[in-house]
């Protein structure tokens, strides 16, 4: 098992939400969640990465059995948690190429392997760069500034690709995108799935699922999964809403 | 996020050593018996001890200056040693002289002196409290007419030069801290370079404070005649004390016909601990005259020392087509406090300026940009862009911009830009979450904030520039 969150119970400015929630991810599993706005979906996602604004109250979240509830985030990034963000931050005055490598050579690090140089790290990343089919004009870009709406969601994915992260949990990458760059990150992230890897997919739209295919859909509610269901269950969704849930 | 950042602002400064010397330094006190003293011991000829008694009297009639952004404690002028220098057997001729723990300081803060191991590009006068200690490659300067020494030396090998051009860019009334620079200044650097010589390396002067109680008062001068070029380096270090020491330089700068002259600074003076308790009180008067045509004045400074910064390097564009530039970064933190910019002076026709400021503001300093475009009445065609830019990271810091403008031809032309950018939790956190400590993400962002102005620095220099501010900013972490 990659994933085990058990009883979490989180607030933040005093106000609670998430409350008493479980999930379990094993290697190889895509689970998606899904649930109204302000149902917790988000803050899960942060809480996961170890984002210090959130208090957790109660529960634990385990990452192969351990307890990371006490691990920094940056920790947490090098024993292979990856967050895309919803709204993927801009970095001003900082080089997407020094950002990436900073970022790889981070995770090198960690490993106790040999840090790249520049020269090294542009044949790597220029790989990379295919899955999302990003022009290399990407690279000496600010983070992020000034890149639209889609470019910002295939620089995360970008990023996913770079770090090889064995637990990635994707806030609404889909939200924003046409359906050509629907596509495209659908069909990378796809891509860098594999039998000892585990995504979580955050999103509002059944659209995302018919690219990439769930093993679980979990619904969220006032901090809660309140129903977990099967691929077929987000077909049932799209046309009857969450109100039902309810009763 | 809040605790991280703190830990890592909280820097220790690494050149806070101090040296023991066998030195030689007369009384405390400020008058004119110890200025004439002064001018004994320099056996100085008589217009300078005219110079100095002149300045004297008129920095008796002024008041401290209280119009910037600063809060300055009141300084004891009558407590202040104004002279001290290592003793030495007899007048300093070769580094064999000079006492071995002074060089071994240099030595420590990355200097070298002596013949086998100094920097193969530039040549070093190294200041230690009043005096030059030593001056390297000034033979093989000396062959190509480039005159490179210490004021001291100036005053004695060229006194018509000196006579002619002290004061001509800085008046000794100027302001308070110029008049008491003048009254009582020790020693600093001279450079002429003669008609169509480009310097063929880069000229620097170290300055060292290391007397807990004495002041550091020196003075540069730098001529570069018709066709010539320099660049010049200056660096700053002092050991930790307690209590306040004070800096008071002038800097002048003249550059003839086509002649340019690029200034550069990497000011890194004790700023105090993190209490705000101590630290150097820099007080500079700076400016070029660009009194020739086509002539070109180009600051940059790289201020992140001193608890006080007080400081306004400024180009008067005399000549037609004349050209001046000002690149800074002034970083605080703790409790230090900066105001510092620049003054643009248009008189020619056709002068060109530029600003590019860049104030990065942390802990519980105070950071305020403050400049003076003046477009005079006949500089018709003049331009001038200025660009200033602060960047705060925490909560407690304060970034202040103060450009005045003042136009008086209607065919110039004026721009002025001017940001204030936070770092923000949520960067810092999207660098975290790909596996990027704070050290280096604040380090990133600051070198990224500081670009434009790091161009302009010499290659050398830019990278210990950009390796201060991240030191300035490395924490205990992990």
């Amino acid at each position: 098992m990659i994933l085990k969150i058990q009883n979490l119970e989180v607030s933040v400015n005093n106000i609670k939400i998430l409350n008493n929630l479980n999930l379990e991810v094993n290697k190889g599993e895509i689970h998606a969640i899904m649930g109204p706005n302000g149902s917790g979906k988000s803050t899960l996602s942060k809480v996961i990465a170890g984002h210090p604004n959130y208090n957790v109250l109660n529960g634990d979240i385990l990452l192969d059995g351990v307890s990371i509830l006490n691990l920094e985030p940056e920790t947490r990034s090098h024993l292979g948690i990856f967050l895309a963000f919803q709204y993927p931050i801009e970095i001003p005055g900082v080089s997407n190429e020094d950002f990436l490598r900073l970022s790889y050579n981070a995770h090198m690090k960690f490993k106790n392997q040999k840090e790249v140089d520049p020269i090294e790290f542009f044949t790597i990343i220029t790989e990379k760069l295919k899955i999302v089919k990003m022009d290399s004009a990407f690279l000496t870009r600010n983070v992020n500034e000034g890149f639209s709406g889609g470019e910002k969601k295939r620089n995360e994915i970008l990023q996913m690709a770079l770090l090889d992260s064995k637990l990635s949990i994707l806030d609404e990458t889909d939200s924003g995108l046409d359906i050509d760059a629907l596509r495209i990150i659908s069909s990378g992230i796809n891509n860098l799935m594999n039998e000892d890897k585990a995504i979580i997919l955050i999103t509002h739209y059944q659209r995302l699922l018919d690219y990439i295919k769930p093993d679980y859909i979990h619904v969220m509610q006032r901090g809660q999964i309140i129903k977990t269901g099967n691929s077929e269950f987000a077909k049932e969704l799209e046309i009857k809403g969450y109100g039902w849930l309810n009763n | 996020m809040d605790k991280k950042l703190k830990n890592l602002i909280n820097t220790p400064y690494k050149y806070g050593f101090s040296t023991k010397v066998n030195k030689e330094t007369i009384n405390k006190g400020l008058n004119e018996n110890i200025i004439r003293l002064i001018s004994k011991k320099k056996k100085e000829p008589e217009f300078m001890l005219k110079f100095r008694l002149k300045a004297f009297r008129i920095w008796k009639q002024f008041t401290v200056p209280n119009w910037a952004q600063l809060k300055i404690p009141e300084i004891e002028y009558q407590n202040i040693v104004y002279y001290s220098a290592p003793k030495l057997k007899t007048k300093i001729n070769s580094l064999d002289d000079v006492d071995p723990e002074i060089l071994k300081t240099f030595e420590k803060l990355g200097i070298s002196l002596t013949e086998q191991k100094r920097l193969t590009n530039v040549a070093v006068d190294a200041v230690f409290d009043s005096v030059s200690v030593g001056t390297t490659y000034q033979k093989e300067l000396k062959e190509q007419g480039i005159i490179f020494c210490s004021f001291s030396e100036a005053i004695q090998e060229y006194p018509n030069l000196i006579e002619k051009y002290l004061g001509s860019v800085v008046p000794i009334g100027d302001n308070y801290f110029s008049a008491l620079n003048a009254a009582v200044f020790t020693d600093g650097s001279f450079c002429f370079i003669p008609k169509n010589v480009k310097c063929p390396l880069d000229l620097s002067t170290y300055f060292r404070i290391n007397d807990q109680q004495s002041g550091q008062f020196e003075r540069t001068l730098i001529i570069a005649e018709e066709n010539s070029k320099v660049s010049y380096l200056e660096g700053c270090t002092a050991p930790q004390y307690d209590k306040n020491q004070l800096h008071a330089a002038v800097v002048e700068l003249v550059a003839l016909n086509n002649a340019e002259i690029k200034y550069s600074t990497v000011q890194n003076w004790y700023s105090g601990d993190a209490s705000g308790k101590g630290g150097i009180y820099n007080f500079v008067t700076k400016r070029g005259l660009c009194a020739g045509v086509n002539s070109k004045i180009s600051w940059t400074q790289v201020e992140t020392g001193s608890a006080i910064t007080w400081k306004y390097p400024s180009c008067v564009l005399l000549g037609n087509n004349s050209n001046g530039e000002f690149y800074s970064v002034a970083l605080t933190n703790h409790f230090q406090q900066a105001d510092t910019g620049s003054k643009m002076i248009h008189i020619g026709l056709n002068t060109k300026s530029r600003i590019v400021s860049k104030g990065i503001s942390t802990g519980n300093s105070k950071n305020s940009y403050r400049g003076l475009v003046n477009i005079n009445r006949k500089a018709n065609n003049s331009r001038n862009y200025s660009q200033c830019d602060s960047l705060l990271i925490g909560t407690k810091s304060n970034a202040n911009t103060f450009p005045f403008i003042s136009v008086h031809n209607s065919t110039s032309k004026i721009e002025h830009e001017a940001s204030t950018s936070k770092i923000g939790e949520d960067q810092i956190f999207y660098f975290l979450q790909r596996g990027i400590s704070v050290e280096d993400a604040v380090g990133l962002m600051i070198s990224g904030f500081c670009k434009e102005v790091f161009t302009e620095l010499p290659l050398e220099f830019a990278a210990e520039a950009d390796r201060l501010l991240t030191l300035k900013l490395e924490g205990s972490i992990g």
